[in-house]
């Protein structure tokens, strides 16, 4: 025990940070305990890396007793499959894998005439969660990402079809979280409701905690479609017309490479990202996600279909 | 928007949360107050204020429609309403902001009940043309009701009475009057014009009369339900949430027989050595160690997440309340409560619920239905406007009595804010049915005494 400790606890009441983490500490331990089989969707990306690492705080000093599921579009970036392999590897824990790209080799999903396969993602993850019986399924979305996600609760009922239905929602009241649900539904849990970006980042600098490297600046080829520099990727194929330069760029969301576009970006640690953020004009989505501009109630959609 | 300077000094790490929400009539003016004070502030990005900038020209605006900004599905956008709970995220220099933004008129109670639960201070909106109508006492007797800590009555539409002194001074008679009447101590009127900015954020030189503070000023100023719960007295409160005992599961071998007790610290601060009641089963024990995973402490304050120790081998599940030893919850069979209804389906006398309250879910019987809340009744209070009823429908606040099947250490709400929360939920598909704060346990209460708000 140190003073330091103790001192830090006595003021944690006031300190933004510390009333996220408590609080998200609380809702896992709270949708755990009622879980018959709980996940938490873990995909290498940053929300989804906070999401586990408050996870291995809330149920210290075992190992976190929930395991991982990556819905993996198959256009995913190297990088952050290694680091989501040695994160899982790291932590002792066990992860399942769904594959989009087994969905369209075998005729169950037909690729989109747009190429993205965020989309895409829908059934898979429907269908790993009825195939292992996952009844919590934990994700890393925030309220400050998006319109129709401003309205979702901590605690979100999914019917047997995985859909979100806006309009018939249960309140939630104080900190009581409800997590009951008949056979066949399950319920989606967002610790990180209340966390906006720049939250995100300033906890991952308070905690040490580490990132795949794309999340931060680096020299790469990129071309410029639709207003986002994209990577060659196979899953993006270059055409004659796109002009392909070098640039110093750093990824603000690290999903699928044919829709996440890097920033321009000298970020090379996370205090400068965070500095960046702060300066930022733009959000997150809306600088990064072409899937997002599909229309104004792109998410809106894809939420009560099942998505994420 | 010249937005950058002041975000990048707005996210100091040692900023204070507050959480409060917004409730108000229709056309009172909330959404443009939300939209003025996220606006303000400098917390719309270029790309969200260019789309309503882009859709109040479409429909033919000639300035931007703040209101837009808070506009989140495509039934709202279509319909030109608001249907839930949105949640918006916003800092100043000295805190950081999340408004539970609740709907002035599809169902107001289960909205703002929802949104009020959670926070520390509630926004009012009042049209200074209209001053107090029914939907504010309703506001108010929520406020009242959910012991929301700060009340801060936005007078809006300044500037459509020509920012005069009178209707405004005349509207703050009447709140006080009502506040006051409803036990509520600290309830503030602000003159404002959310359209044109005045003291929102920025102090208004078209109101001189008025020395007071902005709206924001307010929120920046006012201690959150959690500092207030930390410092209130010297009892605490713990609802055990997960039994830590990793096994073959620890991190290390040392932590394998490691058993500790975890939770979130509703309420004061619980310290090493504090002698510890566990409920409901009454067995008296101390305080061995708290416990996180940066390591040990001496105490904890409400809000924070922890994991307890104790010195004896009792037993202790999920579902229990920890308690400071000098001032215990006591378990209780049956109690009264408030609870507001917001089940499509009506409550009836003996039906069977399910009582979710801290980490506990116990079984219970409706065994009174007393009556419901009509905030017309003359004389104002909360105990005078109870009219006599057996059924409470959708967004009715009524007073009922409800028997357990187990024990519950469930407390009074006036003076225990969480450990006097609960909710009802349907036995048979889990739904939320109520939010009920509890007057109960008190010795010699009767059914006059427990409605003393």
């Amino acid at each position: 025990m140190t003073t330091d400790t103790a001192h830090a606890v006595t003021c944690a009441h006031v300190d933004t940070l510390a009333a996220l983490e408590a609080e998200a500490i609380h809702i896992l331990r709270e949708a755990v305990a009622t879980a018959r089989k709980p996940v938490i969707l873990f995909s290498g990306g940053k929300d989804s890396v906070v999401v586990l690492h408050l996870a291995t705080k809330a149920f210290w000093p075992a190992r976190v007793p929930v395991e991982l599921l990556h819905v993996d579009t198959g256009h995913n970036f190297d990088e952050v499959l290694a680091f989501r392999d040695a994160t899982v590897a790291r932590l002792g824990l066990r992860l399942q894998v769904a594959s989009v790209q087994s969905y369209i080799d075998d005729g169950h999903l037909r690729e989109r005439p747009d190429g993205t396969r965020n989309p895409l993602q829908t059934v898979p993850l429907l269908d790993a969660i009825t195939g292992h019986g996952y009844d919590v399924v934990f994700g890393g979305a925030r309220r400050d990402e998006e319109k129709a996600r401003a309205k979702e609760r901590v605690v979100s009922l999914r019917d047997e079809f995985g859909q979100w239905d806006p309009r018939n929602q249960r309140p939630e009241l104080w900190n009581l979280y409800n997590t009951r649900h008949l056979p066949g539904q399950h319920v989606r849990v967002f610790p990180l409701s209340n966390w906006t970006e720049l939250d995100v980042w300033r906890y991952v600098e308070r905690e040490d905690i580490e990132l795949p490297s794309l999340y931060f600046a680096h020299s790469r080829p990129v071309f410029e479609r639709d207003g986002m520099w994209l990577t060659p990727h196979p899953a993006v194929p270059v055409k004659e017309s796109d002009a392909v330069v070098t640039k110093s760029v750093r990824y603000r969301t690290v999903g699928d490479a044919s829709c996440t576009g890097a920033v321009e970006s000298d970020a090379t640690t996370v205090a400068e990202v965070i500095a960046e953020v702060a300066a930022t004009r733009i959000t997150e989505r809306g600088a990064t996600r072409a899937d997002d501009r599909l229309s104004e109630a792109a998410m809106e959609d894809r939420k009560k279909e099942g998505y994420f | 928007m010249t937005a950058t300077d002041t975000r990048a000094t707005a996210v100091r790490p040692s900023t204070s949360l507050l959480r409060f929400a917004t409730a108000g009539s229709v056309d009172d003016g909330k959404s443009t107050l939300v939209g003025r004070l996220l606006y303000d502030t400098k917390s719309i990005l270029a790309d969200a204020y260019e789309a309503v900038e882009r859709v109040s020209h479409a429909r033919g605006a000639q300035t931007v429609d703040l209101a837009l900004l808070t506009d989140g599905l495509r039934a709202e956008r279509e319909q030109g309403i608001t249907i839930d709970v949105a949640y918006r995220y916003f800092s100043t220099p000295n805190r950081t902001f999340i408004l539970a933004d609740c709907p002035g008129h599809v169902q107001y109670t289960r909205n703002t009940v929802t949104g009020a639960s959670t926070a520390d201070a509630l926004v009012v909106l009042v049209d200074a043309r209209h001053g107090v109508v029914e939907q504010t006492l309703r506001h108010l007797a929520v406020a009242a009701l959910l012991r929301v800590p700060h009340v801060i009555v936005a007078v809006n539409k300044m500037d459509l009475v020509g920012f005069a002194q009178q209707p405004f001074a005349a509207i703050e008679a009447q709140l006080a009057a009502h506040s006051a009447k409803l036990g509520m101590t600290d309830a503030v009127a602000v003159p404002v014009s959310a359209l044109e900015g005045d003291n929102v954020v920025e102090r208004s030189a078209r109101t001189p009369w008025y020395g007071g503070p902005t709206v924001l000023e307010l929120l920046e100023t006012v201690p959150s339900a959690d500092d207030m719960a930390a410092t209130a007295s010297d009892s605490w409160r713990l609802a055990v949430q997960y039994v830590l005992r990793p096994q073959d599961a620890a991190i290390r071998p040392e932590y394998r027989e490691y058993r500790g007790y975890a939770g979130h610290v509703a309420e004061g601060t619980v310290r090493v050595g504090d002698p510890v009641v566990v409920q409901p089963s009454g067995r008296l024990t101390t305080v061995a160690g708290i416990d996180t995973a940066d390591g040990p402490l001496t105490q904890a304050a409400a809000g924070t997440s922890v994991s307890v120790r104790l010195a004896d081998d009792v037993d202790v599940a999920r579902g229990d309340l920890l308690s400071s030893a000098s001032d215990a919850a006591r378990p209780v069979k049956n109690f009264h409560a408030h609870v507001a209804w917001l089940a499509e389906r009506p409550l009836r006398l003996r039906e069977r619920v399910l009582v979710q309250h801290g980490s506990a879910l116990v079984q219970a019987m409706v065994v009174g239905i007393e009556g419901k809340l009509d905030i017309s009744l003359p004389g104002g209070t909360l105990d005078a406007s109870i009219v006599p009823g057996d059924e409470l429908e959708l967004n009715d606040i009524g007073v009922v009595t409800l028997q357990l099947a187990s024990p519950l250490a469930i407390e009074d709400y006036g003076t225990h804010r969480r450990t006097g929360a609960f909710c009802l939920v349907d036995p048979h598909d889990g739904n939320t049915l109520a939010a009920g704060t509890a007057r109960a346990a008190v010795p010699g209460t009767g059914v006059d005494g427990y409605l003393t708000i």
